[in-house]
């Protein structure tokens, strides 16, 4: 009887978080099936290394978005990383005894849910207004400030994970802090950092509000950072609300492309650090090498 | 003759050490010889300050705050509290392995590299070095073969020699044992025993462990520590046939701990 109850119990559990995911899963893979369809259904190789055109007239791409993304998220990138990855080295292996910097942590975890607008309307006083103009750069740092708690939080934690027992070891040998953390516990923890890492890289290619406040838009290339510069986001906001049928088109088309880029970055990543493309191969390879120097041994 | 010669040679020597974590009086009192070659086991039940004595030898209390010492524990007759001591330097004299293997996560070669490679040893002579050290720790002929391989991919006791091969690497003086074989299986600890004991041809071995009989086994001293005491402190034999004191007589006969 009791034993029927169990087993019972154990399969509607199962039943029922088996339905939940597929509850979550179930829209998540929707909306990446209809981005998936509509996009491919308009993707043009023109969208890439056209200009806009007049609105109204069809035809025309959007390269001043497409350059302007990349410029835009790169540097936020650069600026970005460096920047999260020593603030969560500096929490965990410097701020850990230190009131201040528990504090500072816990504020540091606050902002990883700040509202996106609230950063760009922060960037839009402290670089647009100075400098007078909409501007590229300050898209750049509000994106960057955006990814740094992130990116922080994320190395922070994943450097507590690593058992102290290991940096004693490293300390053991004669080792100054600097080279412990950076030869021995950043080594362990790379993995986990890089989640981090890309966790912030995703969450910035699909901003679009710090961005209204701070690049604005640009329908004519622009490489200059001090202006007004177009980005993917924007623009697909901007034609999703707009009147004409191939604006929508458009968007379906950059939405895609922005979703895949942000995809194979995460998968190119991940394969290069784990090397789990790799790794089987060394493996198959040394067995070779090592099977053909026993048969010479042998001889 | 020279054995007994050298068996006077003190190499380190504990003068009157308390401890405190905060304001908890952890070791009280403490004086001890630890004599040059040889093998210096401590025992005691859990929570007596063993393994907090010793990592005093090397400062290792050092890397937490709000942890002090009163006394002196000298190295070749100079106090390591002594202000212009350098740790690092320190550290590299008495080095130390822990109770659970703790392999860095690189290859085999890079981890006993990794000391030396601090000390700026290159090239032909690294190699050299390491394969020593690798041999000394009577581990090279297993990973000869695999040195570029991840050493987490040797077994628990391999591990526990790749660390023991990767501290006699940059060449202490004096090497501690943090209960070194409480994580392994009987025939790796065999071998770890066996390693120990062919190591204190050339340095200076203290050793926690909760195994009497290992403390038995392998040591030329023991001391015999309580509730933050130094209860006895003598040559093994005599600690373990005939102990002066009634307390070390109950916890050698397992009357207790």
């Amino acid at each position: 009887m009791k034993k029927t109850y169990r087993k019972f119990l154990n399969f509607f559990m199962l039943f029922l978080s088996s339905l939940m995911a597929f509850y979550g899963i179930f829209w998540l893979f929707w909306i990446l099936g209809s981005l998936f369809i509509n996009g491919i259904k308009y993707l043009k190789p023109e969208l890439v290394y056209l200009d806009p055109t007049p609105p109204g007239v069809e035809g025309g791409g959007l390269r001043p978005a497409f350059v302007g993304h990349f410029i835009i998220t790169s540097l936020a990138t650069l600026i970005g990383i460096p920047a999260g990855i020593m603030a969560g080295i500096f929490f965990s292996e410097y701020g850990r005894n230190s009131t201040f910097f528990k504090v500072l942590r816990q504020i540091t975890d606050i902002m990883v849910s700040t509202p996106s607008i609230i950063m760009g309307a922060v960037v839009y006083a402290l670089l647009v207004k100075p400098i007078g103009h909409f501007n590229g750069l300050s898209g750049a740092v509000a994106l960057a400030l955006l990814m740094m708690p992130v990116i922080a939080v994320t190395t922070d934690e994943m450097l507590r994970l690593v058992p102290q027992q290991m940096r004693e070891a490293a300390y053991a040998l004669g080792a100054y802090k600097w080279q412990v953390i950076k030869d021995v516990v950043f080594r362990a923890a790379k993995v986990g950092i890089l989640t981090g890492v890309l966790l912030g890289v995703a969450r910035i290619t699909g901003e679009t509000a710090p961005l209204l406040f701070t690049a604005l838009n640009n329908n004519s290339l622009n490489l200059d950072l001090m202006k007004p510069m177009a980005s993917l986001t924007v623009t697909i906001f901007n034609y999703v609300m707009g009147p004409y049928d191939y604006w929508h088109k458009q968007a379906w088309a950059s939405a895609f492309i922005l979703t895949m880029g942000v995809l194979l970055l995460s998968v190119i990543a991940k394969t290069v650090l784990n090397g789990n493309i790799l790794k089987p191969l060394s493996h198959i390879a040394r067995s070779f090498t090592k099977k053909g120097k026993e048969v010479s041994n042998s001889w | 003759m020279v054995e007994t010669q050298t068996a006077l040679k003190k190499r380190m020597e504990v003068i009157n050490l308390n401890f405190y974590y905060g304001s908890n009086n952890v070791l009280k009192h403490i004086n001890m010889s630890v004599y040059d070659r040889k093998v210096t086991a401590l025992i005691g039940p859990s929570g007596c300050g063993k393994t907090t004595l010793l990592r005093c030898f090397n400062r290792m209390h050092d890397l937490y705050p709000g942890n002090r010492y009163e006394g002196d524990i000298l190295l070749d007759g100079k106090s390591i509290f002594d202000k212009d001591i350098d740790l690092i330097e320190l550290r590299s004299r008495v080095g130390m392995v822990f109770q659970k293997p703790t392999p860095f996560p690189m290859s085999i070669f890079d981890n006993v590299a990794f000391g030396l490679r601090l000390k700026g040893v290159k090239g032909s002579k690294l190699k050299d070095r390491v394969e020593k050290a690798l041999k000394d720790a009577a581990l090279w002929d297993e990973v000869k073969d695999r040195l570029k391989d991840s050493a987490f991919s040797l077994s628990g006791g391999q591990q526990q020699r790749l660390c023991i091969a990767r501290a006699i690497a940059v060449e202490p003086e004096v090497l501690l044992f943090d209960e070194p074989t409480s994580a392994l299986d009987p025939i790796s600890t065999a071998k770890i025993e066996e390693l120990i004991v062919e190591l204190k041809k050339n340095i200076t071995i203290i050793i926690v462990t909760h195994n009497m009989q290992q403390a038995a086994r392998i040591s030329d001293y023991t001391a015999f520590m309580y509730l933050g005491e130094l209860v006895e402190f003598g040559p093994t034999e005599k600690i373990f046939t005939k102990p002066e004191k009634k307390l070390t007589e109950d916890y050698i006969t397992g009357r207790f701990g």
